[in-house]
């Protein structure tokens, strides 16, 4: 459970995402998917009540938590006084990693920002600055792979390296979790569908149109 | 994980609190009383000297009730209790009145002591300095919407403002005699002693009583505001 | 983590603070000149009589660095806070105190390095003898500078992140400060006056004292303030 300012925002979540699994999260704004995808990547901790992802409990293992697990946020978190190279340069070393540059320009390929390798961050569109903060997470695939609204601001190109690497991940073995309110982006991405909203969460019903384009997997 | 006080259903004062109030007052009287009588006046200062018997214990036990801050601080840093976070804030409260009161104390006994009304005697400066930290506490308090930040956050700098406390203390101590500036006696000739004692146990206890009650002050504030979140969420019944 | 990669998340920290200062430059400019302005201030409010000027001069430098100073402390978290930069930061595996030791390493860069303009200037202004006691004035204020730097990153690590942040990271900092302020001024007023009697010592224990005790509490209570 998390309450936030004064609001209890979840209430009750019960949810569970297993390996190879994309589900999609949908609600209303404020319904507080953001905040549990926030809770999941141990940004915030649960008010009350207890929780684990990968086995690893929210509170006491935070810090292990946060080397599975990654998060592309509404905000691309970038730097304006550094070139895209150096962005991701310095979230290599902040993983303790070396910034080779060879892992660089392949990454910034892979996002189609390989021209901008030695230009400042300040003059990026927003599509542009996502693109680098996805950039910066295929550096690290995570095991759990944590989506927030990840087709806002993307044109249908970016919606298209949103849902390869989506299904890289889930293909090797982790699972991924997005939010969205907008079903109709990212068609054949997702396996299953939660609602919520009231700050608990649901399955949901698929919608005649969706039937045909999702694959509908067994669960466990 | 912020976990909210299980007994929040039960909102009734603790039944010691009033009679232990009232008892408290009483003794304050007493004490106030008893110490007027058996002391005759100072020789320099006259009857002005009876206002050690606010001022003194009101300034230990300011540092008591700071020392409460800081121990419910560490409490709620370590369990994240709101308990422990409301007992911190009720202190502090409780801790930044009577520093209030030292300070103008002080400031009116130096008046007709020595002829101004503030000197940068070591335990006054480390008072006003220490007022503003805890004011600092409350301001900070008044801008954070989330709970548990708001506990953490001023734990931290309560446990540090505390910290602070005794070296602030030396510093102007030294400061002041390094500019052989001279301080007010430190020590209390005999007359005095009984009934400075008396009163320091008098604000002991009118402390815990002070605390105890804007403790459950506190409470109930907290569970009202559950209650109506609940309510806005729920738009409804409400069950307690 | 092991400390290799820690450290080298520190590293990473200073890197991207200062070259992105150093891109921007905006800030150190700011500083340096707001310092001057406040050195000649001080002139103007205490003056014109050089000996009283000259006497009040280790006081004065020390609140030109504080009141100049303290305004790179929200600074620094801002440019975290623009672009949501700072829950990258909170992301990244590893122990997040390397996060207060970065900021806290290219703060006191930062610091230095306007103290390296302004002190000249002082001294110029005000007839200060620097240069008889150049290597322990320079003692007093790299043990100043750290504890003045400590704090002020530790508490603008809350006051950032909230709406009155100009007026609360002051508030909160300045009555911590007060005990350094005190040891500075004594100690450089002392040196600059040929610290005949070795009154500097003491006040330069109480600094290494008080840097020993913040920057080991600072640090220990720093998980709790980062969190969101």
């Amino acid at each position: 459970m998390r309450k936030f300012a004064r609001r209890w925002v979840l209430r009750g979540i019960d949810l569970r995402v297993d390996a190879g699994e994309i589900v999609a999260l949908t609600g209303r704004n404020g319904s507080g998917k953001t905040t549990l995808l926030r809770i999941c990547a141990t940004l915030l901790r649960p008010t009350r009540g207890s929780g684990s992802v990968l086995g690893l409990d929210l509170v006491s293992d935070a810090a292990a938590i946060r080397h599975h697990v990654g998060l592309l946020g509404h905000a691309a978190g970038v730097y304006d006084d550094l070139t895209a190279g150096e962005n991701l340069a310095f979230g290599l070393r902040m993983q303790g990693q070396h910034p080779d540059a060879s892992r660089i320009t392949s990454a910034l390929e892979r996002v189609g920002l390989e021209t901008e390798a030695g230009e400042r961050a300040r003059g990026f569109s927003a599509g542009m600055r996502r693109r680098l903060a996805l950039a910066r997470l295929l550096l690290r695939p995570p095991r759990l792979l944590l989506l927030d609204e990840p087709f806002a601001s993307f044109d249908a190109e970016g919606v298209q390296l949103v849902n390869t690497f989506a299904t890289d991940v889930a293909r090797a073995g982790g699972a991924v979790l997005l939010t969205t309110h907008d079903m109709s982006r990212g068609r054949g991405v997702f396996d299953r569908r939660l609602h919520i909203s009231g700050g608990r969460v649901a399955e949901g019903a698929l919608d005649a149109d969706d039937r045909d384009l999702i694959e509908m997997l067994e669960l466990p | 994980m912020n976990t909210p006080d299980p007994n929040v259903g039960n909102l009734r004062a603790p039944r010691w609190l009033t009679p232990f109030g009232l008892f408290a007052l009483l003794f304050f009287i007493g004490a106030q009383l008893t110490a007027f009588f058996i002391s005759p006046p100072e020789r320099d200062m006259g009857n002005l000297q009876k206002i050690i018997y606010v001022h003194l214990p009101g300034a230990w036990l300011m540092g008591v009730a700071y020392l409460v801050v800081m121990v419910a601080s560490i409490g709620y840093l370590w369990k994240r209790r709101e308990r422990q976070d409301l007992v911190a804030a009720s202190a502090a409260e409780v801790g930044l009145v009577l520093n209030g009161l030292t300070l103008a104390l002080g400031s009116l006994w130096a008046r007709p002591t020595w002829g101004v009304w503030w000197t940068w005697d070591p335990r006054l400066t480390t008072t006003a300095i220490l007022f503003v930290i805890f004011a600092g506490y409350f301001a900070l308090r008044s801008f954070v919407d989330d709970d548990d930040r708001r506990a953490r956050w001023s734990a931290v700098v309560g446990i540090l403002g505390f910290i602070n406390f005794i070296i602030v203390y030396m510093s102007v101590r030294w400061w002041r005699t390094l500019h052989q500036v001279q301080s007010s006696p430190e020590t209390l000739d005999s007359p005095y002693v009984l009934g400075v004692r008396l009163n320091a146990i008098a604000f002991l206890f009118l402390m815990i009583f002070f605390i105890a009650y804007r403790y459950h002050i506190a409470r109930i504030e907290r569970a009202t505001q559950s209650l109506e979140e609940e309510r806005a969420l729920t738009g409804g019944a409400v069950h307690v | 983590m092991s400390a290799g990669h820690e450290w080298s998340r520190v590293s990473a920290m200073v890197w991207k603070d200062l070259t992105a200062e150093w891109r921007a430059k905006a800030s150190f400019h700011a500083v340096v000149f707001l310092a001057g302005l406040i050195l000649m201030l001080f002139g103007f409010a205490l003056g014109p009589d050089q000996d009283a000027l000259a006497e009040a001069g280790a006081g004065i430098i020390w609140l030109t660095l504080l009141f100049s100073g303290v305004l790179t402390f929200n600074r620094c978290y801002e440019r975290e806070l623009e672009d949501g930069a700072f829950e990258a930061l909170l992301l990244y595996p590893g122990d997040r105190r390397s996060l207060f030791l970065g900021k806290l390493l290219s703060n006191l860069a930062f610091l230095l390095m306007v103290e390296l303009l302004i002190l000249p200037a002082a001294a110029l202004l005000y007839g200060l003898p620097i240069l008889e006691s150049v290597l322990p004035l320079a003692v007093v204020l790299g043990l100043g500078t750290l504890g003045f730097v400590t704090l002020g990153t530790f508490y603008a690590a809350m006051a950032s992140r909230l709406r009155a942040r100009e007026v609360l990271l002051p508030l909160l900092l300045f009555p911590m400060l007060i005990p350094l302020l005190l040891a500075s001024v004594e100690a450089t007023g002392a040196l600059l006056e040929g610290d005949a009697m070795g009154r500097a010592a003491g006040w330069i224990r109480l600094l290494v004292v008080f840097d020993a005790v913040f920057v080991t509490a600072s640090f220990l209570a720093f998980e709790y303030v980062i969190e969101e």
